[in-house]
């Protein structure tokens, strides 16, 4: 058995500040499913926002400022103290990212270059051209180097080990083994990011299945939010990859099949830098109302750069232009990309406070496996950066203050009893059953993409719903062809399949319930926000029977009352 | 309407638990439609024809740097890199050269990961922090660029025909980024630090025949890296100082 102090899940931007903020001072295992510079933070494009005030159009701008961005942007769902403690934090951490070497863009002066962004008052978003999340990843994998943090990568966490009440570990699988191998530790963080594969088409990687959320929820951990997601107004059809809010930010516009700039009839004043949300449904509407184009990958509306000229798309959008060119033979100097919305990061998760902290001693969640909730219905652009590193951060503090407070006592018969538990469960899916995994993911994925999508309603929720409980029945027969525990990616896949499908069945039933749209979450038979019944977080806690208890929690308000969120 | 065509896909197996096994190639045939990338194909042949096919994947969009190999010859991303543009139906793929092989496609980064460590792949500062910012220009900032760029796939290491004849060369990702951090005009590492790297384990052991540079997926030419280190290194030598 192994032992650490503190054992960290995830080894993108939240893992590794947090890792980074503990190594000094306890012994820190931190592990990752991939090599932690292949983790999905690698793939945010435009900006991590901070209130900097380095744009000559921007001397103004405070971090007080920024959360009321935040809070307007989220439709008034998130915990506004924590997003004063984020945007407080924004700009510490943006300075200390570069002394550890970021290479931020930059402007004449020398500062660290920043760009406007859709939902902010003020252009504070600090970029690398479109690379922002390669190099903040880099730097903190770097740092994490420097410190000599011991990584397991490719180690793959298939439970978590909790008596209720206290987190004593977790049971890992090390891929290059083929060992099931039981963790102790005193205190556990989970970083382990989004569940956008839960969706037929979405912009994450392969790896965002959000089985962390689902291995946390199965623990007995409650989920917060789950109904909340949100769909990206641009990415490229047929691949689905990201083509960063920054092509609006620096100056790009959508038009439709009559080459109109729509925008102009949805939010006037704001016009392509309109909030994430806002943005997909103007896209969604023009494409069902038959103003979208026509490609054999599907509908499509252009995102038009090339007014931008080839000097600042390369210089600012190199890599949009490589992936244009790459994945749909498209150089974006000289013609539109043609983008639809589709699902892109998760707003809910594992229900943490602004400590980072859950329901469970020793167990913590930081970043997009989390919800704290920073980004309430909907989160601003630039702002998933921030949290990760902030609250990565956070999470090292708190967990910190944890192990320094008495002695804790983990448990090593409930960590081997889990372990016996789990090569059963695995002994099961070699051994048993008919159905293929990718199958019931296609199924599940489809059923989310259909019927949970942009646009909502109670029919189509329940439709949802319902063919998650088959897929869930399906799953019980589920079977792995390949018998060996090392390197198996298709074993790996149908155990996160079983998390896959818990997580989909709290973000579907979230939805139906909540009648009200607020943010991302838009209900066609509901369609205004409704405070006095819904200004409220959803709690989803796995029940004795399997299925999933939804209660309310209060928002926390401080000093910005909810108002109608007009752009 | 885009019609799919027949495929041969051939692709090297090999299991480390089962060395008494030869590697051997075996034939996946599969109907695709020409759009379909070489990693698309390999996740339809895992999950609908062979579920003990075992390669590495994730971002799918050329920016994690995952999965590297061998496709019809040619170091590449299989995620970038499109079935139809090698105006043949047969395809063969191989797992990265330079490593041992785990798995099929899956190759032993290790060695690649201890080179990457040896160069101090971080930035060092001697001057205390300033307030905000160190201040960098425009023009400063854009000579990193290159370097920045690099993913860590290990293209160039599979590629580099000297790490094929001496495994204990740095290989080009780790010179790359070294010198990354070298030519930042914030880092502060004294030249005499480079002396890790001057030997023909380091910048003296390059052929110079730029095949890091054709392998890369990300443009970043490595070679530059060694020419730059390698003044660096002459002009310490000669006077003796000066930073990295």
């Amino acid at each position: 058995m192994l032992n650490h102090d503190v054992l960290i899940i995830g080894g993108g931007l939240a893992g590794l500040r947090a890792a980074v903020g503990l190594c000094d001072k306890y012994n820190v295992g931190l592990l990752s499913k991939v090599y932690p510079i292949r983790s999905h933070s690698i793939a945010a494009q435009g900006g991590i926002n901070a209130a900097l005030a380095n744009n000559p159009n921007a001397k103004d701008d405070t971090w007080e400022k920024h959360t009321f961005d935040t809070v307007k942007g989220s439709d008034y769902l998130s915990d506004q103290h924590a997003v004063e403690i984020m945007c407080k934090e924004a700009i510490k951490i943006v300075y200390e990212m570069e002394h550890w070497g970021c290479p931020f863009s930059r402007f004449p002066d020398g500062s660290i270059a920043q760009r406007p962004f859709g939902g902010a008052g003020y252009p504070r978003t600090c970029y690398s051209a479109d690379l922002t999340g390669h190099v903040l990843l880099n730097t903190l994998n770097e740092r994490a180097t420097a410190k000599g943090v011991k990584f397991y990568p490719e180690w793959f966490v298939i439970a978590l080990v909790t008596d209720g009440g206290q987190c004593h570990g977790v049971i890992a699988l090390d891929l290059k083994n083929g060992e099931i191998v039981p963790i102790r530790a005193k205190a556990t963080l989970f970083a382990t990011g989004g569940y956008g594969r839960v969706y037929f088409y979405s912009t994450n990687a392969l790896i965002n299945t959000g089985s962390g959320i689902g291995i946390a929820y199965k623990a007995g951990v409650p989920l917060k939010d789950m109904e909340f997601v949100q769909f990206h107004p641009t990415t490229l059809i047929g691949t689905n990859i990201l083509m960063t809010e920054a092509c609006r930010g620096e100056g790009g516009y959508l038009t439709n099949k009559d080459g109109e700039r729509f925008m102009k009839r949805y939010v006037p004043s704001a016009m392509e830098l309109a909030p994430r949300d806002i943005v997909s449904r103007s896209i969604q509407t023009e494409i069902d109302e038959g103003r979208g184009l026509e490609h054999p990958l599907g509908k499509y509306i252009n995102l038009d750069i090339r007014h931008l000229g080839a000097q600042k798309i390369l210089e600012r959008l190199p890599s949009i232009r490589n992936i244009c060119i790459d994945f749909i033979g498209i150089d974006p100097i000289l013609e539109p990309i043609p983008i639809m919305p589709c699902q892109h990061y998760s707003m809910g998760g594992i229900d943490t406070n602004e400590k980072c902290e859950t329901d469970i001693k020793g167990f913590y969640g930081a970043g997009e496996c989390a919800c704290v909730s920073v980004h309430g219905a909907n989160r601003l652009g630039g702002n998933s950066l921030l949290e990760t590193i902030a609250f990565g951060k956070l999470a090292s503090f708190a967990i910190d203050e944890y192990l320094q407070n008495g002695e804790i006592k983990s448990d090593e018969g409930l960590l081997m009893s889990k372990k016996e538990e789990m090569e059963k469960r695995i002994h099961k899916l070699i051994h048993e059953g008919n159905e293929k995994p990718y199958k019931i993911l296609a199924d599940l994925s489809k059923t989310m993409s259909a019927y949970v999508g942009i646009f909502r309603k109670k029919e189509e929720l329940e439709q949802a719903v319902k063919n998650i409980a088959e897929v869930k029945e399906r799953y019980k027969n589920v079977h792995v062809t390949s018998t060996k525990l090392h390197m198996n990616h298709e074993l790996i896949n149908a155990i996160e399949l079983g998390y896959m499908l818990e997580v989909a069945h709290t973000i579907a039933l979230g939805a139906y319930l909540r009648e009200e749209s607020r943010g991302a979450h838009f209900r066609r038979d509901f369609n205004t926000r409704n405070d006095a019944d819904w200004l409220k977080h959803t709690i989803a806690k796995i029940g004795k029977d399997g299925e999933p208890v939804i209660s309310s929690k209060k928002v926390v308000i401080t000093n910005y009352q909810p108002m109608e969120r007009k752009y | 309407m885009i019609t799919a065509s027949e495929y041969t896909f051939k692709i090297l197996r090999y299991d480390v638990k089962e060395p008494e096994i030869e590697s051997c190639f075996e034939s996946y045939r599969i109907k695709v439609i020409p759009g379909l990338t070489i990693l698309a194909v390999l996740l339809r042949i895992r999950d609908e024809i062979d579920g003990t096919l075992s390669f590495r994947s994730s971002c799918r969009s050329a920016v994690c740097g995952s999965c590297a190999m061998v496709i019809n010859g040619k170091i590449d991303l299989a995620c970038r890199t499109q079935v139809a543009i090698f105006g043949s139906n047969t395809i063969i793929l191989e797992p990265l050269p330079n490593f041992e092989i785990i798995k099929d496609l899956v190759v032993d980064m290790t060695p690649f990961w201890n080179m990457y460590e040896k160069v101090k792949p971080y930035l060092i500062r001697k001057s205390p922090d300033p307030e905000k910012e160190i201040q960098q220009s425009e023009e400063e900032r854009r000579r990193i660029d290159q370097f920045v760029n690099c993913i860590l796939c290990a293209s160039c290491y599979g590629a580099c025909p000297v790490l094929a004849r001496d495994p204990e060369y740095i290989g080009p990702a780790a010179l790359a980024k070294l010198e990354r951090f070298a030519l930042d005009s914030r880092d502060e590492r004294a030249a005499a630090e480079l002396e890790e790297i001057n030997s023909d384990k380091g910048v003296w052991g390059c052929d110079m025949v730029l095949r890091c540079i054709d392998a890369c997926p990300k443009d970043v030419r490595p070679t530059d890296s060694i020419v730059g280190l390698r003044k660096k290194l002459l002009k310490y030598k000669l006077f003796g100082k000066g930073k990295g």
